[in-house]
């Protein structure tokens, strides 16, 4: 379906559409070294810190589920929902070298049934919503054991 | 305590009940207004300065909200404020008028809010706006606010084995408080199997778990306590602290509305863990009282989950007891300290601006003993607290 759609991202410059190692994109202050998604571009949220330069930096592919929820209501726009909407999970993700959560939704056939906190999850591109032309795509949590589980839910 | 005076007068409390009545808001403001005009036995000719609590869902008037209150009432002269903290716009409008009276610059106050809303879930302000983490959290999560509240009800699964029928007790309980006020929406007890009956909205949170948006309307005349005197209150209800922090780096709890929490990667001995815990604390300090001191609380139960939250953060209790809290009973009108006597968000729906103003009126009417049928017995220092998005603490002491 999406063959013939040009595929871009729901929103510039915040992850790296790479099928095998899509990353997001946060930055790190060269001063002090403080991590920031979406990236910092002109102040540092360390208040002992004045740096103003930053790198951009490619952020852990893999965290653990720090909590998890799902929208079982279709959310207002913004939101470009599917019709006939499908609820998704959102799951709140905790990175180990930059020391911060990260929310994203849940690829679509995890539910909450299927997380628990501690949970071990990667980062994957995926479609966001759809116009005619276009696929647009955001940043997704997927289970590291997804694949297995996958097989179980479409069985 | 400093030798200048540090406390203010609550001369006159007023409300326009809750409801979804789809009037304009400035209605709601104004019925609330002369209403704690008249309970503190003044005129409008007499209030020095209007303190407005911002609504941003009904145009420029709701922008320049203590503008267009004071013209509703008719100009007057009097010297005017706005100011917007989203669900903490009713506190920073108390600051305000506070700091006024403080410091000397004016006797007597009028502090307003009111505001009408939409159906359903609140959904960022109109327009395409890409650098707005607000527009952005729904157009690429589809992460509303009842999203947010569920990843905190989760943690206390997880952390401290709360249960939904812990959850559910907190509706049930605010429910029960709700029926007697008569400025409440929504005033039907309902049971734990109702509350666990209704549709999920946010695993684990369920439609009865989570606050409506209503309309409705809370005003406050606030004065020095040498104008309360010369007014013949010689003992009159105070506000005797207000917070209106901002969280501290590094804050690790993901919030509203965030795509992700700070980096403590760099953080060395900073510890931002805890702005909730900081907000009513700053309020307590202000007043020389500490928790054991409060006698009744409102907190902010935008979910039922996030009230047992409130209890550990403003000191009620230690980390992972709440759940004792409310099976207890504790915190039920009659319990070792009620919280939420008012019926709390669960029975009123939130109208934001006005929503930290009416925290502070059934605080009053509990200190005063006015709060018919749900009066805790011999209140005499109640606590609000409430966060408004972006980083707004809110907590008020009153005290008589």
């Amino acid at each position: 379906m999406g063959a013939t759609k040009r595929r871009v991202p729901a929103v510039d410059g915040w992850f790296k559409i790479d099928s095998e190692a899509p990353a997001l994109i946060g930055s790190r202050c060269k001063t002090c070294g403080t991590f920031a998604f979406p990236r910092q571009t002109f102040s540092c949220a360390n208040p002992t810190c004045d740096g103003d330069e930053f790198e951009e930096v490619e952020l852990s592919r893999r965290g653990k589920v720090w909590s998890y929820t799902d929208a079982r209501y279709q959310p207002p726009p913004p939101y470009v929902a599917a019709d006939p909407y499908e609820p998704f999970a959102i799951a709140a993700v905790e990175l180990p070298a930059e020391k911060m959560v990260v929310m994203g939704q849940v690829v679509p056939g995890v539910g909450v049934n299927d997380l628990s906190v501690g949970d071990e999850v990667e980062l994957v591109v995926d479609t966001l919503y759809e116009d005619e032309d276009h696929e647009y795509l955001v940043w997704k949590w997927r289970p590291v054991m997804e694949a297995v589980r996958g097989e179980t839910l479409d069985a | 305590m400093p030798d200048r005076e540090t406390k203010v007068a609550v001369l006159g409390t007023g409300m326009h009940p809750w409801g979804k009545w789809g009037r304009n808001f400035v209605e709601y403001g104004l019925v609330a207004a002369r209403a704690a005009l008249e309970d503190a036995n003044l005129l409008w000719k007499d209030i020095q300065f209007v303190s407005g609590a911002d609504t941003i869902r009904n145009g420029y008037p709701g922008f320049v909200s203590g503008a267009t209150f004071a013209q509703a009432l008719g100009w007057s002269g009097a010297k005017v404020v706005s100011c917007y903290a989203a669900c903490a716009s009713g506190a920073a409008a108390i600051a305000n008028a506070r700091a006024q009276i403080l410091a000397g610059l004016c006797d007597v106050a009028l502090v307003v809010g009111a505001d009408t809303t939409p159906k359903g879930f609140f959904a960022p302000v109109g327009g395409e706006r890409r650098d707005d983490p607000d527009w952005l959290r729904f157009h690429l999560l589809g992460a509303t606010n009842p999203t947010y509240f569920a990843l905190y009800a989760r943690r206390r699964i997880e952390l401290f084995g709360a249960t939904p029928g812990d959850f559910a007790a907190v509706k049930v309980k605010n429910s029960r408080h709700g029926v007697a006020n008569p400025n409440a929406r929504y005033r039907k007890e309902v049971s734990a199997e109702e509350v666990l009956g209704s549709p999920v909205v946010a695993d684990p949170l369920h439609l009865l778990e989570i606050c409506a948006t209503s309309d409705g309307g809370a005003a406050l005349v606030l004065s020095s306590m040498d104008f309360a005197r010369s007014h013949g209150e010689n003992n009159p209800v105070t506000i005797s602290g207000v917070s209106t922090v901002t969280p501290r780096f590094p804050q690790t709890v993901i919030e509203m509305p965030n795509f992700a929490t700070d980096s403590a990667a760099a953080a060395g001995d900073l510890n931002g863990a805890g702005f909730k815990k900081s907000i009513a604390l700053a309020a307590y300090e202000e007043a020389g009282i500490g928790p054991e001191d409060v006698d009744v609380a409102e907190v902010y139960d935008l979910s039922t989950a996030l009230e047992l939250d409130w209890y550990e953060d403003i000191g009620l209790c230690k980390e992972g007891e709440a759940e004792r809290l409310i099976r207890d009973g504790d915190t039920s009108v009659g319990g070792r300290i009620p919280v939420n006597p008012s019926g709390g968000l669960s029975c009123f729906g939130e109208a934001i601006p006005a929503q930290a103003i009416a925290q502070v009126c059934e605080l009053v009417w509990q200190v005063r003993g006015q709060a018919t049928g749900r009066q805790v017995e011999g209140a005499r220092v109640g606590v609000s607290a409430n966060q408004g998005l972006f980083g707004h603490g809110s907590s008020v002491v009153v005290t008589r």
